[in-house]
């Protein structure tokens, strides 16, 4: 690992979450704008993980990498109901349809 | 350059292809299959840092169940197939000039500040420090996790099921 920095790892989470904040802000789709956050959720994590490796090597990094995860299980469960919910109800998930309460 | 210095460059251009594909692909379907790659990709980098227990759990919820639940909600809302890519608000090239800005911010960040860091050792098993870890120092948050989950659980049902009549 001597040749690979943390400099490296950190710079491909910037790319990784620039081009899910990318996603997030182009979608039309909910599912879509769901997987954006996704890469975004990644690329913290690989922050993270990178950080508990090149610091003083304590387990606390890669702890919040998992309760990320986890937080990560509980969105998708419940954005993807709501999507789904949200599909019953207005027989699509573009998000610029779906602005009832704006009129 | 060492083998390890190619191993990441491989992953990270498997990982940064796919997620170009699932930012600028048209299909939702094929988004839905890049993120698998890019999912992939960041388990494998986990590896490489010597988290193997954190890319194992990346394989099993991100790969085994996050992704298999948005295929799943993407079959199920089955006129996605037309959706067009771009926003009104938001449009393709707006986005990109706010993203690029972002990204030159953090690169410069990255490159600039003085981390603080150690030389990493040589990877050893973390399973059993993470357990360890888990019910001592965080066995408070651990609890809460296990509540958030229940929680998330029983409102993904309420929200999604049909109303019943009483």
């Amino acid at each position: 690992m001597a040749d690979l920095s943390l400099t490296h790892f950190v710079v491909l989470g910037a790319l990784l979450f620039s081009l899910g904040l990318f996603c997030v802000v182009t979608r039309r789709n909910a599912i879509g704008i769901l997987m954006g956050v996704e890469l975004i959720l990644n690329s913290a994590n690989l922050n993270y993980v990178a950080f508990a490796r090149y610091g003083h090597g304590a387990y606390d990094g890669q702890v919040f990498a998992i309760f990320v995860i986890m937080l990560a299980a509980a969105e998708a469960a419940i954005g993807l109901a709501i999507v789904l919910g949200i599909y019953q109800a207005f027989e699509t998930i573009d998000v610029e349809a779906t602005d009832r309460l704006r009129r | 350059m060492s083998i390890t210095v190619v191993v990441f460059y491989l992953l990270a251009a498997i990982t940064v292809l796919s997620a170009l594909g699932v930012a600028f692909s048209t299909s939702i379907i094929y988004s839905a299959f890049a993120l698998m790659g890019t999912l992939l990709g960041v388990a494998a980098l986990f590896v490489l840092l010597g988290a193997d227990f954190l890319g194992t759990v990346q394989l099993l919820v991100y790969v085994g169940g996050i992704l298999v639940l948005t295929l799943f909600a993407v079959m199920l809302t089955h006129r996605v197939a037309d959706m067009r890519v771009s926003n009104r608000a938001v449009g393709r090239g707006v986005g990109f000039v706010l993203v690029a800005c972002v990204f030159g911010w953090m690169v410069h960040v990255a490159r600039h500040a003085a981390w603080v860091t150690g030389e990493p050792g040589a990877p050893a098993p973390t399973t059993y420090g993470i357990g360890q870890v888990l019910l001592t120092q965080y066995a408070l948050p651990f609890e809460l996790a296990s509540v958030v989950l229940l929680a998330a659980l029983i409102g993904a049902v309420v929200v999604s099921r049909k109303e019943v009549k009483a």
